[in-house]
């Protein structure tokens, strides 16, 4: 599903070369639920980037879903990022002139889906995350926890092969956080693949895989599975 | 696409009402300076024009400037002009009497001329007859007197076959010239007077032949006009009168002067074209500068909304969305700019027209109406095209970490 092979993004700070990401490799399955963590300042915030179109690596390569993304022009990777992937942010990042169905709609205009399907496709993922009775509202007349479920409708509605979270729950207190972790995890038994990027142990802990990061290259890698059965993995 | 994109850049810019209006009002301004002000120069230079057309626009008008020691008299002058190239000849003389009738006595100015002059300037009858070739040839004491000096002297209209002194002779009114067959002075006149019966001009015509006998400085020709059989002989006309009038005054050109009517009505016209010309140059600055601050305020939106586009480009938006979203937010603005100075305009113009009521016809020149939804759009386009651009290249990780 992914792969990034010996992936560096340099940034030069004055005469010095700083690697935000040296040589990284990693793979990641259809399916998985994998969380990548790291302390701030590790380069996992470019590795997300990286991951998400958002940005290019400047060596190594990077095959998304059996397309090698080396040499899209940014017009082909937006369209990449549309299709392809679901982001989730921290803070939401919901447009807030628009409300929640406005919100989820958007990736399906850029799709250029005719309007009834669209109608059809945003019902059903707002839906799924429980807030159809809210549609009509703006980000700024629902709570943080609602903001960030219209978020992963967003992602959802176009049925992206990747979920890309950014601290998902970085911004909503611990009960909401449990609640969207749980949408996470629906997603996941749905068949989806995600990626969870958090510095937070105790979230990352509960994707079957972690995958730590630490100035720029990538440390370790924990299987939940191998951890459930020392008996740990739950919060 | 297109459509949902619209739709955005709607919200977008309803959303800020009053910055939106603001920005606005530079193009509103500037189109309804635009629109007003040529419509007004073509309303005074279509009424001018029209003025002067009324009078005729097939004859030619002749000055003499140098007699060569030989006057032209009436009866060389008739023989002269005797040819059929010419469909009417018609001396002028002017001079001031007082004129009096009962006991109302007033200063009227006397033209002589002959009953052709009628004809060239498209004048009317009220009522009576025009001058005859007898009337001149027997310098017969007859007048024919405009609408105005007829309520004037008489206190009504039908007074042919009544009789007028004029510097003590007594003259037969034969005939009353229509009301709106006022010559061109007198209306000018009384359209700028402010009591319109204080300024009447009042006016006769008279045997030119006569006039010569009663006036002490009409004693020669020195003005006449001729008119050509139609406006297309007109060229044909002019050569011939130029050539008799060779043959006459020695071969000498700055003897006379033959002015073209229609000449005069093209000069006139091509005045006016250059006065709106120039108005709507002016205007058309204050358009631009309108677009200057459409740019401005884009430029602010764009910086302002770093974030929406970040989340947009990630979400898949492409260059072309984004670039085409702020472009068609600036398009947006400056057209209904320029629909709402189009309105304004007409408003305004309406209201002119109401206070000018008959002086000037003022209507809107659509012309200039649709140049400025064009110009509006254009500059909509030019001026959004830096921000647009700006927008669409931004970094989709650069706009997203931006918090502003």
């Amino acid at each position: 599903m992914i792969q990034l092979q010996e992936i560096s993004k340099i940034y030069e700070m004055g005469n010095d070369k700083v690697y935000a990401l040296d040589h990284a490799s990693m793979e990641i399955g259809q399916g998985e639920f994998v969380s990548i963590s790291g302390p701030s300042g590790s380069g996992k915030s470019t590795m997300m980037n990286i991951i998400g179109c958002l940005d290019t690596a400047d060596e190594g390569n990077y095959v998304l879903d059996g397309i090698s993304i080396e040499n899209y022009s940014e017009r082909e990777l937006a369209k990449l990022r549309n299709k392809k992937i679901g982001f989730i942010f921290q803070n939401f990042n919901l447009l807030p002139r628009l409300t929640a169905e406005e919100n989820v709609e958007l990736p399906l205009i850029y799709q250029r889906v005719s309007v009834q399907e669209r109608k059809r496709r945003v019902r059903e993922a707002l839906g799924q995350v429980g807030l159809l009775e809210r549609m009509g509202h703006c980000p700024a007349q629902l709570s943080g926890g609602q903001q960030q479920r219209v978020a992963i409708a967003r992602a959802l509605v176009t049925k992206p092969s990747l979920f890309l979270a950014d601290e998902p729950t970085g911004n909503l207190d611990s009960k909401t956080g449990r609640e969207i972790m749980g949408l996470f995890h629906t997603l996941h038994e749905a068949g989806n693949t995600i990626v969870l990027i958090t510095h937070d142990n105790q979230i990352a802990k509960e994707a079957e895989r972690t995958i730590h990061i630490r100035d720029g290259k990538v440390r370790e890698e924990n299987h939940r599975r191998e951890e459930q059965d020392r008996g740990e993995g739950t919060w | 696409m297109v459509i949902q994109t619209g739709k955005m850049a709607w919200s977008a810019v309803c959303a800020n009402k009053m910055r939106t209006f603001l920005t606005m009002l530079g193009i509103i301004i500037g189109v309804a300076a635009l629109i007003i002000l040529v419509s007004i120069a073509d309303g005074a230079g279509n009424s001018v024009s029209s003025q002067i057309s009324q009078m005729g626009s097939n004859y030619l008008s002749v000055q003499i400037s140098d007699n060569k020691e030989n006057p032209l008299k009436l009866t060389e002058f008739m023989a002269l002009f005797a040819e059929d190239e010419f469909a009417q000849t018609s001396p002028i003389g002017r001079t001031s009497v007082t004129g009096k009738s009962g006991y109302t006595d007033s200063s009227v100015n006397i033209y002589g001329t002959s009953g052709g002059y009628f004809d060239i300037m498209g004048m009317e009858l009220y009522a009576g007859r025009t001058l005859k070739r007898t009337d001149l040839e027997n310098c017969s004491y007859v007048i024919v007197i405009s609408y105005d000096t007829a309520v004037e002297m008489f206190g009504r209209a039908d007074v042919a076959g009544e009789s007028l002194s004029l510097d003590g002779k007594s003259f037969l009114v034969i005939g009353v010239l229509s009301e709106d067959s006022a010559s061109f002075s007198s209306t000018m006149m009384v359209r700028n007077g402010d009591d319109s019966s204080e300024t009447v001009v009042l006016e006769g015509y008279i045997p030119y032949s006569t006039l010569s006998k009663l006036a002490d400085n009409v004693l020669e020709i020195k003005q006449f006009y001729v008119s050509s059989a139609d406006e297309s002989s007109m060229d044909f006309a002019e050569r011939k009168l130029q050539e008799i009038l060779l043959a006459r005054f020695e071969n000498d050109e700055d003897a006379f002067s033959i002015q073209n009517q229609s000449e005069v009505l093209e000069a006139m016209e091509g005045v006016n074209d250059t006065m709106s010309m120039m108005l709507g140059g002016i205007a058309a600055i204050s358009l631009v500068v309108g677009g200057i601050g459409i740019m401005n305020i884009m430029l602010v939106s764009v910086t302002e909304r770093t974030k929406e586009i970040g989340i947009r480009k990630a979400i898949g938006a492409g260059k072309g969305s984004i670039m085409l979203q702020f472009l068609l937010e600036a398009v947006i603005v400056s057209l209904s700019g320029c629909v709402t100075g189009i309105l304004f305009s007409f408003i305004t113009l309406k209201v002119i027209g109401n206070v000018m009521e008959s002086a000037m016809s003022v209507s809107m020149n659509i012309r200039v109406a649709l140049l400025s939804v064009i110009f509006s759009g254009l500059i909509g386009i030019v001026f959004g095209l830096y921000p647009a651009n700006k927008a669409a290249n931004k970094k989709p990780i650069d706009a997203l970490r931006y918090s502003g």
